[in-house]
């Protein structure tokens, strides 16, 4: 039988269809799953409460706050150093063996299991410099972590800037240093907030790297204690302090609670609901950024 | 050099020959501009005139695997001298793309960018300032009420003539442009023009175009290029009247470019 060109590129097409589909109702069953069993236990008890160790009715309070700081401090010690690294990379790396050693260094630390930087944070930083269960080595591990991706898509923000604005800046006068720092680093901010943004999510996620690092025990804290130094105050960062997903984990897993389910399930629809408010607003906190910054509205790429 | 010089020769170049790597794109050209004078260097595309113009604020420098030989004088000052300051030169020698390139902040942030870099804060200077580039660059009443937009959101034409203000308010000694109007439309070109004939008595103007009635319009001087040759160069009337060469005719009358 003889299959003519229209009858094959309906046939691709319907394969490339039913594939999509695929991935698509994987995401949807996934996501309404997790919605559906979940949303129910919502409530703003089980927001504002803390979590419960033996009885059942225990909240989220402690876990959603920990979550909350552990992502500020993560961004606060990971995007001065991604900005630097991503600048060096995308404008000053001369095109030899370094830079691509350096690249390749970045690709790899991107692929590494995170239970790997989980266990190597326990290692050196709770071990090796005492820093015990805690915030901060929870920080650190995370940063090992969220590094290549943010140093990635500073490098990538950057690069997109338009050649004619480095021409226009070098032409008026304006040393290279100048240039990077008052034109082509405002016009990267929207790529870079969309990239802090979306790596938030991940961090925001991230269980395993954090279990042997920020510890798996949430202290009870108290929320009008403002000094950091203070043992019980939840700035305290080197409290020890189980996240959202860190919760998630142990409820699955070693949960003696009688709701067990259900508070994993309503914890599993916040994370979800908090992930997706990310990706989400990182689209719209771009755009918004590309508009203040230059009047008008972001263009397609491609 | 000519005996009824009035105008001093501002820049002087010598026998410049460029490489893109292996490959030769200027052949030994000769070239002097004059003070207060509008020059334009026409020729067909990848003849190697936009190579040449960006050796005179050495915008080339980016470029890597570039060899610029010959000899470049600004006010009788080597500018491919060993301790030649760029940044300083390209105070001197401004240059304006083919396509306009704002920065992306308001129109009166583009205007001081270059000011308040070089420590002037005083907020009356650089009001003075800003209105007097604008005035001349032609765009100040369209931009008056609006300074404190992005450059961006204008018209094209717009923009270009925003950049013309960005360099007019650097005072350098040269502009240099790159077919400024060739991503415009025939309006905004014309008031390109007009404010390029505006400005002339006090700057020295290199243009770079492949519009030849532009050339004719504002030019006094205009050097024909072809292949990486200088073929000719002279007074604008007399070149297109009575060109010396058989090439810039033709390519005059349209019968390759």
């Amino acid at each position: 039988m003889k299959i003519n060109a229209k009858k094959i590129n309906k046939l691709a097409i319907g394969t490339i269809w039913a594939l999509v589909s695929v991935v698509v109702l994987i995401l949807i069953f996934l996501l309404g799953y997790i919605l559906v069993t979940g949303l129910s236990d919502i409530s703003w008890k089980f927001l504002t409460s803390t979590s419960s160790s033996i009885s059942a009715g225990g909240g989220i309070r402690d876990q959603l706050f920990n979550s909350v700081y552990l992502l500020v401090l993560t961004i606060i010690i990971s995007l001065p150093i991604s900005l630097g690294a991503g600048i060096y990379l995308a404008e000053y790396a001369k095109d030899n063996w370094i830079t691509t050693l350096i690249k390749t260094a970045i690709e790899v630390l991107s692929s590494l299991p995170s239970i790997v930087v989980g266990l190597f944070g326990y290692l050196i930083l709770v071990i090796k410099f005492q820093l015990d269960y805690s915030i901060l080595s929870g920080a650190i591990a995370l940063t090992i972590f969220n590094l290549p991706l943010l140093t990635r898509s500073v490098e990538d923000s950057i690069e997109e800037v338009p050649k004619l604005q480095r021409e226009a800046g070098l032409s008026l006068g304006l040393s290279k240093s100048k240039t990077i720092v008052g034109v082509v680093l405002p016009l990267a901010i929207p790529g870079i907030i969309t990239g802090v943004i979306l790596s938030s999510g991940r961090i925001f996620g991230e269980a395993a790297a954090l279990i042997y690092t920020a510890g798996q025990s949430a202290p009870i804290v108290s929320y009008t204690d403002w000094n950091p130094f203070s043992p019980s105050s939840f700035l305290n960062p080197m409290r020890p302090a189980e996240t959202l997903a860190v919760h998630i984990w142990k409820l699955n897993t070693e949960g003696i609670v009688p709701d067990a389910h259900i508070v994993s399930s309503g914890a599993s629809a916040v994370l979800i609901i908090v992930i997706l408010i990310f990706n989400l607003s990182s689209r719209f906190f771009g755009n918004w950024a590309y508009r203040k910054m230059t009047g008008t509205t972001r263009k397609k790429r491609g | 050099m000519t005996t009824k010089t009035e105008a001093k020769e501002i820049i002087k170049t010598e026998n410049v020959n460029l490489y893109y790597g292996e490959r030769k794109a200027l052949h030994g050209i000769n070239l002097n501009f004059r003070e207060n004078e509008i020059t334009a260097l026409i020729g067909p595309s990848g003849c190697g005139k936009s190579t040449y113009l960006r050796c005179l604020n050495r915008m080339n420098d980016l470029i890597p695997n570039i060899t610029i030989t010959g000899s470049f004088t600004l006010n009788g000052h080597n500018i491919y001298g060993p301790k030649e300051d760029t940044v300083q030169l390209r105070k001197e020698v401004g240059m304006v793309f083919q396509q306009p390139n704002p920065f992306p902040f308001s129109v009166y942030d583009n205007v001081t960018f270059g000011l308040k870099l070089a420590g002037i804060k005083d907020k009356k200077t650089l009001d003075e300032r800003v209105e007097e580039s604008l005035k001349q660059a032609a765009i100040w009443n369209e931009v008056k009420d609006k300074l404190h937009k992005s450059a961006l959101s204008f018209s094209g034409g717009q923009q270009q003539r925003i950049c013309i203000a960005r360099l007019l308010a650097i005072q350098p000694d040269v502009i240099l442009l790159d077919e400024p109007t060739s991503a415009l439309d025939p309006i905004s070109s014309q008031m390109i023009e007009d404010t390029l004939l505006n400005i002339k008595d006090k700057y020295t103007i290199i243009i770079v175009t492949h519009n030849m009635s532009q050339a004719s319009r504002i030019s006094d001087k205009t050097a024909f290029m072809l292949n990486g040759h200088l073929m000719e160069v002279g007074d604008t009337k007399k070149m297109f009247l009575t060109p010396d060469k058989q090439e810039t005719s033709d390519y005059l009358n349209g019968k390759f470019g």
